[in-house]
């Protein structure tokens, strides 16, 4: 078998057996796809009055939020992946695989595969319930096939810096904490309110920080709003930070056994 | 060259985490189709040293052929002939224990057919068939131990390394497994086990090396082991002081001191030895009222070469 087929094959293997995890065990899955819905719900209907009377230009707040709130989804996916990762890293079966002839990479591509599939089933849902609250996307087809192409991208680039924070941290519970600041960053961006109405610093920030382009690129897709290099500039920033959360998982990870 | 027979061949492997050095250059050389047990107290350095030989860790010198194959140049041939059950378990907690050995037998590429037909037949072989579709984090400590081997078993290793494979098993479950490990020997596999149980070194291995902080104090059978130390004796028993005293002029020993009546004459435990005993009570007519042979067994091989005295180190 060339080393391609092998790594594909071993990668589907691991994928499947972190699907039957997921199924098995929801509850993580469920608490992380909870919070954009809440944060959704609760921008929309308790701040939402006040936060869109100072936009304009969008027919409500809610089509101003729902893309912030749908990378969100994607981001909140960071923190089961690190914790998954870890506790496959801290238990005793990676030594199994570890001597075992398989492609040696599968251990982790299984996680980032798994973890993207999550996050597009996340995202497909809080589009589906802010939809109901409201949001009226004005995307086509083929819109909303780049909207979910541009969602598996981040979710690709963020799996694989989840990845390395779960290989990094010691315990579990150090696991769930290190992706954290991903997860928050987007509310320092123009999820829930335009970059160009914060404090100078702070907009600094938001303009040039990840979240920004990636939001901008999917609102521009779902809601026609203008693009332009954002969607590079994200892209870039994806594929910087999968390509920096791929070597620093290799390295970890090649590191060795404990 | 032995190379041909050797399944495991090791010269000179040293190993240091910081300034603790936990592998001083140890030889080791296990032929194929034998079970080979390394014994030493906590710390001694076996795990590290099945780490090493099982790819997971390189060593910081020497050099280590498994199954033929040079472990840094062919870690990926080495990984394809050998299987390791370690200290921990290593088997999916959230998976059923029959999923388990299918991972186990995608993994190694077995087919689906194939696969499922023998995670099914090492179900039935481990005695798991009823709890094959239970999920393995219910199972209880010896059902693991045995998920654990039988997923080691599913490629078909040519080498199996079996870290401490019976620490915390009740004396059942370890006579089961005991067994299993004969099985797979008598199907031409090697065993390389690791153990602190001396009777399960006693008990299975063909050679077995004493390992002490990280290096080989003594290697052979457990015969030859137990040659090793000293510890055999004669002991004497009397009915009274006057025979005692009569025997012990005899023999040239002093007696213990004690009201017990008995003697100890230090003996290597053979017939001849036992002979010449005999031969000299005779002489001195002096009456025995029984008479007892302790051979040393491996606590005393394993007290006598290990330095208990030092703190273990990791």
């Amino acid at each position: 078998m060339s080393t391609l087929t092998l790594a594909v094959t071993d990668s589907a293997t691991m994928l499947r057996r972190n699907l039957r995890h997921l199924i098995r065990y929801p509850a993580m899955a469920v608490s992380v796809l909870g919070m954009p819905i809440i944060l959704l719900l609760l921008f929309v209907y308790v701040f939402g009055g006040t936060l869109g009377a100072g936009l304009h230009g969008t027919r409500g707040y809610v089509n101003y939020l729902a893309p912030g709130i749908i990378v969100i989804a994607v981001s909140s996916v960071c923190v089961p992946t690190a914790v998954a990762v870890n506790v496959d890293m801290t238990e005793g079966i990676i030594n199994r695989f570890r001597t075992m002839a398989i492609a040696r990479v599968s251990v982790l591509t299984g996680h980032v595969v798994g973890s993207v599939i999550q996050a597009l089933l996340s995202t497909a849902l809080v589009i589906g319930v802010a939809v109901l609250a409201g949001f009226r996307p004005t995307a086509g087809p083929q819109e909303w096939v780049a909207a979910f192409a541009v969602l598996a991208m981040i979710a690709f680039a963020m799996t694989w810096v989840s990845v390395a924070l779960g290989l990094v941290a010691r315990t579990p519970a150090n696991a769930s904490n290190l992706p954290l600041p991903l997860w928050f960053l987007p509310f320092l961006g123009s999820a829930f309110v335009p970059a160009d109405s914060m404090s100078a610093g702070l907009r600094w920030f938001a303009e040039y920080q990840p979240f920004t382009p990636m939001i901008e690129t999917l609102r521009g897709l779902l809601l026609g709003t203008g693009i332009g290099d954002q969607a590079l500039i994200a892209a870039a920033w994806c594929a910087g930070l999968a390509l920096a959360g791929y070597l620093g998982a290799k390295v970890v990870y090649n590191r060795g056994g404990r | 060259m032995q190379q041909t027979t050797a399944a495991i061949a090791a010269t000179g492997l040293r190993k240091s985490f910081g300034d603790t050095v936990v592998l001083d250059g140890i030889d080791l050389n296990v032929p194929a189709g034998t079970i080979f047990s390394l014994l030493g107290p906590n710390g001694a350095g076996k795990t590290t040293t099945v780490k090493i030989l099982s790819t997971l860790i390189a060593a910081d010198a020497g050099d280590a052929a498994v199954a033929g194959h040079d472990l840094r140049r062919e870690p990926d041939l080495v990984r394809a002939a050998l299987g390791v059950t370690g200290q921990f378990s290593a088997i999916d907690g959230l998976l059923t224990g029959r999923e388990n050995l299918i991972l186990m037998a995608d993994l190694n590429h077995l087919g689906r057919a194939e696969g499922r037909r023998r995670a099914d037949d090492l179900l039935g072989q481990f005695d798991l068939a009823d709890a094959g579709a239970k999920v393995a984090a219910t199972y209880s400590g010896g059902m693991q131990r045995r998920l654990d081997l039988a997923m080691t078993l599913v490629g078909h290793p040519r080498i199996i390394f079996l870290d401490e494979p019976t620490a915390g098993l009740d004396p059942r479950s370890r006579r089961g497994l005991w067994q299993i490990i004969r099985d797979l020997v008598a199907r031409g596999v090697t065993i390389f086990l690791t153990t602190q149980y001396l009777d399960e070194a006693d008990e299975l291995a063909d050679r077995i090396a004493v390992l002490d902080h990280g290096r080989l104090v003594a290697e052979g059978t457990a015969d030859e082991l137990k040659r090793l130390v000293p510890g055999g004796r004669i002991r004497l028993q009397f009915t009274d002081a006057e025979g005692l005293g009569r025997a012990a002029r005899a023999l040239s020993v002093v007696p213990a001191g004690d009201d017990a009546l008995t003697l100890h004459v230090p003996s290597d435990g053979s017939v001849a030895s036992l002979r010449a005993v005999l031969a000299r009570l005779d002489a001195g007519s002096a009456g025995v009222a029984g008479l007892s042979v302790d051979t040393p067994d491996l606590d005393d091989v394993f007290l006598a070469l290990t330095d208990t005295a030092k703190e273990p180190s990791v």
